[in-house]
């Protein structure tokens, strides 16, 4: 089996504050993996660490066999992060024009993808006007598109559906699904939303800088004993806690 | 390429903040004509009294639009300029000229004492050529009742404050120009794609650089045609080390606001890192200072470039004489950049 994703006990802290603990994890190639967990649990932190934006301070991480960071790879890998990182003053074709001038890519490509990305998160008709005048959500998506603009191997997104309403949430999905079985895609999601955690193929839960259970998502439902997501979440919750008052 | 694509990103956020391109441009000409009206505002004829001059120089001072007394004979020169409120006493005695200057504005009485030389010597020159026994200029004996000869204010300080304002208004702009793509995110965003941290340096060097050359370009042509600052040496040589001064200032620039959170931090390190500067740059003389105290100045790049453009516009140098001034300048300019690759680390360590 080929994994895209390598993570071999993997620690970080901020300071004092040990954020990440001991985490090893593979991640298979062409497959859509789920981050959920609570707030600050260290979901971002993690998936920061496999782009090479940070650095562990014990363990490795290799993406496509080849250790972290490697500006090599960051060719293949799309990011998006979970605060918009968006050029204000610019447009929105501007900022999806700029990003794909950073990557290898010729020139017709680079239209085509603009176009395709565009399209994709339904802001082609929004593209000539400035980013400071778009929503929430207009942002968001302009932050996915961004994100697919060189057409990555492995695409990192840490909560992309934030702000974007149920109809194109469903698209998104469908296109995030197609592009794993067409094009064999790794894709690497967090999420607080139960049910985008259901579409996953493998889903890794994470409490206090620990990988609790990882798992399908029917695995982690007998496991704790839930008939949906949102009981997983609650009851991997209360079990967690239980766990530390006896230890 | 990557830094082709963020050079042309940068001038297209340029262009569309026109507050900070007018910042940019306009201050600097703005604070330098207001400073130059403040130094020059004693546009009144000045008074001059004179005694033993003959008929013709005294016609000669009148049309120079300087205003004479005649005096028949001064016993208490002092008393006399206080008395009768002149700007200066021209005496001729035993053969012998002397120029008595009350020097209340060293501005003021600078430009007096120069006029009288101009007019006197060119008086003197059309004598020469009749009477041989008339003095050369030199020889006119100068006293002054305030101060001494050596407060010449602005002519000293024109050229600092031309380096001075190219040096903090590059500072400023290329400072808060990478800050705001630190707090904004994008600055960690790029680090996700291929981006070289030197690249991300250049870009910021040749993009905001490209401003910084045309504004001290502008604020240069404007001091010198606009406001007649003095200039001795060559106008291209005053380009060349303003230039270099844009470059240490962009790249200190760019290097402080990693230690800035917000634009409001970044506007403190000015008290810090840019008014001290100031203080060094020879509008306070050097030499009588404490060993220490001068060993400070030799840090600050505003320093060198000082005594670059003094040497230059003052004093008429050429650019051979201040070259351990530009060495120097570009030192700080190359190890600030390389220290800015280093800063980015923060980023990412590739
Ligand atoms: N740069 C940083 N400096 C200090 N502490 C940090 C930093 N980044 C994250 N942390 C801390 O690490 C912990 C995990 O943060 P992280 O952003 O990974 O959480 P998260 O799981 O993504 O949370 P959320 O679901 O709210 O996005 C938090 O306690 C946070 O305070
Ligand atoms: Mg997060």
């Amino acid at each position: 089996m080929d994994y895209s994703v390598e993570i071999e006990s993997v620690s970080k802290s901020f300071g004092k504050k040990a954020v990440l603990k001991e985490i090893s994890l593979n991640i298979e190639e062409g497959k859509i993996y789920g981050f959920i967990g609570p707030s600050g649990s260290g979901k971002t932190t993690l998936v920061k660490l496999m782009v090479g934006m940070d650095d562990p301070d014990n363990g490795t991480v290799h993406v496509f066999k080849e250790k972290v960071p490697n500006l090599g790879l960051l060719q293949h890998i799309g990011y998006m992060a979970q605060s918009d990182a968006l050029y204000l003053s610019l447009t929105g074709k501007e900022n999806l024009k700029f990003f794909a001038s950073l990557y290898k890519m010729p020139k017709s490509e680079a239209a085509e993808r603009i176009a395709y990305a565009a399209d994709l998160v339904q802001l082609t008709a929004d593209l000539n006007k400035r980013v400071s005048a778009y929503s929430g959500g207009m942002k968001r998506r302009l932050s996915l598109a961004i994100a697919l603009i060189q057409n990555p191997r492995l695409l990192i997104l840490d909560e992309p559906t934030v702000g974007i309403d149920p109809e194109l949430r469903l698209n998104i999905w469908n296109e995030l699904l197609r592009l794993k079985n067409e094009e064999g895609k790794t894709i690497i999601v967090t999420t607080h939303v139960m049910d985008e955690a259901e579409r996953c193929d493998l889903i890794a839960m994470i409490r206090d800088g620990r990988i609790l259970a990882n798992g399908t998502p029917d695995e982690l439902k007998e496991l704790y004993q839930a008939d949906n997501f949102d009981e997983v979440f609650l009851n991997a919750g209360r079990k967690s806690h239980e766990n530390s008052r006896s230890n | 390429m990557r830094t082709a694509a963020l050079i042309k990103r940068i001038f297209q956020e340029m262009f569309r903040d026109k507050r900070t391109l007018a910042l940019l441009f306009i201050a600097p000409l703005l604070i330098l004509s207001l400073m130059y009206l403040l130094f020059n505002s004693d546009k009144v004829q000045p008074n001059l009294g004179v005694t033993g001059a003959d008929h013709q120089l005294v016609k000669a001072l009148e049309k120079a639009d300087i205003h004479t007394v005649h005096y028949k004979r001064i016993t208490n020169t002092e008393k006399t300029i206080k008395d009768d409120d002149l700007d200066a006493v021209l005496q001729y005695k035993d053969s012998q000229w002397k120029l008595t200057l009350q020097n209340d504005d060293p501005t003021a009485a600078k430009a007096l004492q120069m006029k009288l030389h101009q007019t006197v010597s060119q008086f003197q020159s059309a004598l020469m050529n009749n009477d041989k026994a008339a003095r050369p200029m030199e020889d006119i004996k100068t006293g002054y009742i305030y101060g001494n000869r050596n407060t010449d204010f602005f002519d000293v300080l024109s050229p600092t404050l031309v380096g001075f304002f190219v040096f903090f208004f590059v500072f400023l702009i290329s400072g808060i120009g990478l800050l705001k793509e630190r707090t904004s995110g994008t600055l960690e965003r790029l680090m996700s794609t291929p981006i070289r941290r030197w690249e991300i340096v250049t870009a910021y060097l040749v993009g905001f650089g490209t401003f910084a050359v045309i504004q001290t370009i502008i604020v240069v042509l404007y001091a010198i045609n606009i406001l007649d600052m003095v200039l001795a040496g060559s106008i291209w040589n005053v380009i060349i080390i303003n230039l270099l001064l844009a470059l240490v200032a962009l790249s200190l620039g760019i290097l402080l606001s990693s230690f800035a959170a917000s634009e409001f931090q970044m506007v403190q390190f000015i008290p810090i890192a840019v008014v001290p500067q100031i203080f060094f740059s020879g509008i306070i003389p050097l030499d009588g200072l404490a060993d220490w105290l001068q060993a400070v100045a030799k840090v600050m790049p505003l320093y060198y470039a000082a005594d670059a453009l003094k040497g230059i516009m003052y004093k008429g140098m050429e650019l051979s004489d201040i070259s351990c001034d530009l060495i120097a300048l570009l030192i700080f300019a190359s190890f600030f950049t390389i220290l800015n690759v280093f800063a980015l680390k923060k980023y990412r360590k590739l």
